[in-house]
């Protein structure tokens, strides 16, 4: 079966060509690009109308929710919106449940994802048993059975000793951690960033140093383990300086940012906004500044959506009874789009952030459309915008950063495989 | 933050329709509350204390937090405004069935109510109900989380009025644990909107938020420094778990370095006045001969705290009246 | 136009009348706010009564608060005296449906059981929906529809009357 789409401005690497021209896919497999693939014999062919065909985008942290409670979100409607996002791959966070701490758990998602899923999706295995934090998960076993990696969730241990065990053990096998830092005495029962906001509304805070603290500890505990670790979503600007001079020291260590604290900053709550109740909490302005310097610089390898979907009645509370998180991974481009018209980000570094970087801490090959990677694309309408609604939403939350507004790039057709997954 | 609370609390034509916060409410707002509290506090003098105006309306007052005296002074308000008061105190109990706030107020809905008084131990709680579940309800905030208690510092700016006659060129001190009281919150954001020349806050680091001066306060760590020159000192009662919290070392260090004893007290201006919301800790945050004496006014404030209630509620109830009715579209005439 | 001097006149005529007819000796003087009170301090004077002229101000006591609401410029009433057993003067600048004097009455009562209640307005414009008609009245006048007459004063004190703007 062969498949051929003209009329594609092909978008590798930020740049895009003076000509349109055309892609031949063979069996999932994309077998030729440019001139080679112009007129060639296909089965089908797609009138691509001038729209860019890019390689999928990876997502290192997302929550599918599944298995979980129903009414929060499936495998089948998060990798649907993910999909329309135009993400062909998702690390799935392990605070599953059960939490994914087993050979068994992990072989369930990867049953649901054959059989409803709509893109690849990665499971990461959980570091300790239940995310309890105190005994080690069997990690080699998880790993044997498609954990990509290990991580916590957010969840700390219960103290350095457990993480520093968690850490050898990790490296015996070449395990690598997934690990969103945070000293739990510190941040004990906040629940917004403890600056402006928190004072003036009264909300308990999480301090900066809560995430500045825990980032210290676990390179000190990395660089002593030499486990290969990977840390976030980080939310304020001194986590990043600490990882820069971990780097610049020679530690393999490596980073993300959700792309909500790229686009947001702690007044959001103002109003006590539900929706914005994140964790990590999102930090002042000059935090932001700081994030969006540290994709451009390279520092962070990776944004990430941090998507993570809830029903409507986890967010009709008081803002601390909320539950944290939002709807993102649909609109993880369009506002990644948004940062580069605003001129805060290349398009460059947007795209090797959500593409070569975190296939670079997966160990894996990075999405690409030259001829012999599998026909993992999308179509994108650049200067076409969508409208974000409770209702357009595909995912089970209705929880998007950025409710009513308009934002840039519409991908109208997702393949994985050379299969569409999601057509608009 | 302050326009977002304004279109909460106003109605389009800028009346009053919910109090949950002094923030986004102008200075002519709080003198129009200040105004008509001593009109209800003349009320209070006549032989029958009560006055016809929410006849037939029903006030519930939802205690999600158990508050003996802060509940019995909105009701003997609501009484003495002629509405009907029904009394829930919800505590914790409906929630741990895993009945959440959202289904608690659906139920109360059919009983038809007008009005909310509601404490909550989580701070935006009113703002929440205000905003997604009762539209057509007023909804009073009788102190929510570390948030907010308007009323408290209303009445606390009702006193310091009749004692001082105007606000301009105060210097009040707010003494104690800033970082744990809505009193406080309301109080600071109150004394500056009514142009106050400076409120200063004394407390140690540990009872202070992270941003103190965000709320538009001087902070002081020493009572000499923070007390000198000062027209009023308001002091706030400290909780006994802040000891639990490694927050503060003994009530015995806390009273040495902050209680206000006479000593300290002259430090201040000669006729500065002595503020506490009640109960005293006496020996914890006062000394006795302080409570007790001349410039203290701890006593005097209950007269006042009916008064600012029965405004607020007549005043929110009216906005929320006034507009039901826009909504309708049928013309309101003054007459 | 009508002369305020001329009606007080009358009125403080009327008044004296009135008493010796029904034998009171004294006559405690309230207004309504705010004309009411001026025409009560006024027809105090010249009737020589000694006690002060107490002030009512009836927001809190309306029947349309669930129309219109609270007035915003609420001021405390002040009666310097007891009602309890007193003969009081209710005076008010004008009537008309009768509420703002059912009003008054009410908040009178709150305020002790008066020996009786003697009401005196300066214009009367009929139009009664309540059963309560003044002792004594300066005149009575017909309005066009459209139109209402206002009391300016204190000093000096007018009766103007206006057409009122339909919105």
């Amino acid at each position: 079966m062969t498949w051929r789409i003209d009329h594609i401005f092909p978008v590798e690497g930020g740049k895009v060509p003076q000509e349109p021209t055309s892609v031949l896919v063979d069996d999932g497999v994309i077998s030729a690009i440019g001139g080679s693939a112009e007129g060639a014999e296909a089965d089908q062919v797609t009138d691509g109308q001038q729209q860019w065909l890019m390689p999928g985008l990876i997502d290192l942290n997302c929550h599918l929710r599944e298995p979980g409670p129903d009414r929060k979100g499936s495998i089948a409607t998060e990798t649907l919106a993910a999909a329309r996002g135009g993400v062909t791959r998702v690390c799935t966070v392990p605070d599953t449940s059960p939490v994914n701490d087993s050979g068994a758990v992990t072989h369930l998602i990867q049953d649901l994802a054959r059989r409803n899923g709509r893109v690849r999706v990665h499971p990461v295995g959980a570091m300790t048993r239940g995310l309890a934090g105190e005994h080690l998960s069997d990690m080699a076993s998880l790993a044997g059975a498609g954990c990509v990696a290990m991580g916590n969730a957010g969840y700390a241990t219960q103290n350095a000793r457990v993480m520093r065990r968690c850490m050898a053990y990790a490296r015996t096998f070449d395990l690598k951690l997934f690990i969103q830092p945070e000293n739990p005495a510190l941040a004990a029962d906040g629940c917004a960033h403890d600056g402006v906001m928190a004072a003036r509304l009264g909300l308990p805070g999480i301090p900066e140093v809560a995430e500045t603290t825990a980032v210290n500890e676990l390179l000190m505990l990395g660089a002593e383990t030499e486990v290969r670790l990977h840390l976030g979503p980080l939310s304020c600007a001194r986590s990043l300086d600490l990882v820069r001079a971990a780097r610049e020291s020679g530690q393999a260590v490596t980073c993300e940012v959700g792309i909500t604290h790229l686009v947001a900053t702690e007044g959001s709550i103002d109003g006590y906004e539900g929706i914005f109740h994140c964790r990590p909490p999102l930090r002042t302005e000059v935090d932001r500044q700081a994030l969006l310097e540290g994709v451009e610089s390279g520092v962070i390898d990776a944004i990430v959506s941090q998507h993570r979907p809830t029903d409507r009645a986890a967010k009709q509370a008081p803002f601390a009874d909320t539950e944290p998180g939002l709807s993102t991974v649909e609109s993880l481009l369009s506002l990644g789009l948004r940062l580069v018209s605003e001129g805060a980000l290349s398009r460059e570094r947007l795209l090797a952030a959500l593409t070569s970087g975190p296939a670079r801490i997966l160990d894996q090959a990075p999405p690409s459309l030259e001829a012999g990677s599998p026909a993992d694309f999308f179509l994108l309408t650049p200067g076409q915008s969508w409208n974000v609604e409770p209702e357009s939403l595909l995912s089970s939350g209705a929880h998007a950063p950025t409710l009513g507004a308009e934002l840039p790039g519409v991908v109208t057709l997702t393949a994985l495989g050379g299969r569409v997954v999601y057509q608009a | 933050m302050g326009e977002s609370n304004a279109s909460l609390q106003l109605t389009p034509d800028g009346n009053l329709r919910h109090f949950l916060s002094i923030d986004g409410l102008d200075r002519a707002m709080l003198t129009r509350i200040l105004d008509t509290a001593d009109s209800f506090i003349e009320v209070g003098e006549r032989s029958i204390k009560k006055v016809p105006l929410l006849r037939g309306r029903t006030v519930v007052n939802l205690f999600f937090e158990p508050s003996t005296r802060t509940r019995s002074t909105f009701e003997l308000a609501a009484k003495r405004l002629s509405a009907d008061v029904l009394n829930l105190d919800i505590g914790t109990s409906a929630t741990s069935k895993g009945e959440t706030l959202s289904d608690t107020l659906l139920n109360l809905r059919a009983m038809a109510s007008d009005m909310f008084v509601i404490r909550h131990a989580q701070s935006g709680a009113p703002h929440f109900i205000a905003r997604s579940v009762t539209p057509d309800v007023a909804i009073i905030n009788a102190g929510d989380g570390r948030h907010a208690h308007p009323t408290q510092a209303m009445l606390d700016m009702l006193t310091i009025r009749q004692h001082k006659q105007t606000f301009a060129g105060l210097r009040v001190a707010i003494v104690g644990d800033i970082q744990h009281s809505r009193v406080a919150r309301s109080q600071i954001r109150a004394l500056n909107t009514l142009g106050v020349d400076e409120v200063r806050l004394v407390a140690p680091y540990t009872l202070l938020p992270n941003r103190p001066e965000v709320l538009g306060a001087r902070v002081f760590s020493r009572m000499e420094d923070g007390l000198k020159g000062v027209d009023v000192v308001i002091m706030l009662r400290l909780q006994r778990e802040r000891m639990e919290g490694a927050l503060l070392p003994s009530e015995s260090e806390f009273y040495r370095m902050y209680g206000l004893t006479e000593e300290k007290l002259r430090h201040a201006a000669p006729d500065a006045l002595v503020m506490h919301p009640g109960p005293i800790n006496r020996g914890v945050e006062i000394e006795s001969s302080v409570a007790d004496g001349p410039q203290s006014v701890i006593l005097g404030q209950v007269t006042n705290g009916i008064a600012i209630r029965m405004a607020v509620m007549s005043m929110a109830m009216s906005g929320q009246l006034g507009d039901r009715q826009s909504e309708q579209g049928e013309g309101v005439q003054a007459s | 136009m009508l002369d305020v001097e001329q009606l007080l006149e009358r009125m403080t005529e009327d008044l004296r009348e009135l008493t010796r007819a029904r034998g009171l000796e004294v006559f405690h003087p309230v207004g309504i706010r705010t004309g009411g009170v001026w025409i009560a301090r006024e027809l105090r004077r010249r009737l020589g009564i000694e006690a002060e002229c107490g002030e009512l101000d009836i927001a809190f006591y309306r029947d349309d608060f669930s129309r219109i609401g609270l007035h915003p410029r609420v001021r405390p009433s002040w009666l310097p005296f007891e009602t309890e057993g007193f003969h009081l003067l209710l005076v008010d600048d004008v009537i008309m449906s009768g509420r703002t004097i059912r009003a008054a009455m009410n908040e009178l009562f709150d305020y002790g059981r008066p020996e009786s209640i003697t009401l005196a307005t300066l214009i009367d414009l009929g139009r009664r929906e309540l059963p309560i008609q003044p002792d004594v009245t300066g005149s009575r006048l017909e309005l066009e529809s459209g139109q209402r007459v206002k009391l300016q004063g204190p000093e000096p004190l007018e009766l103007a009357i206006e057409e009122v703007s339909h919105g």
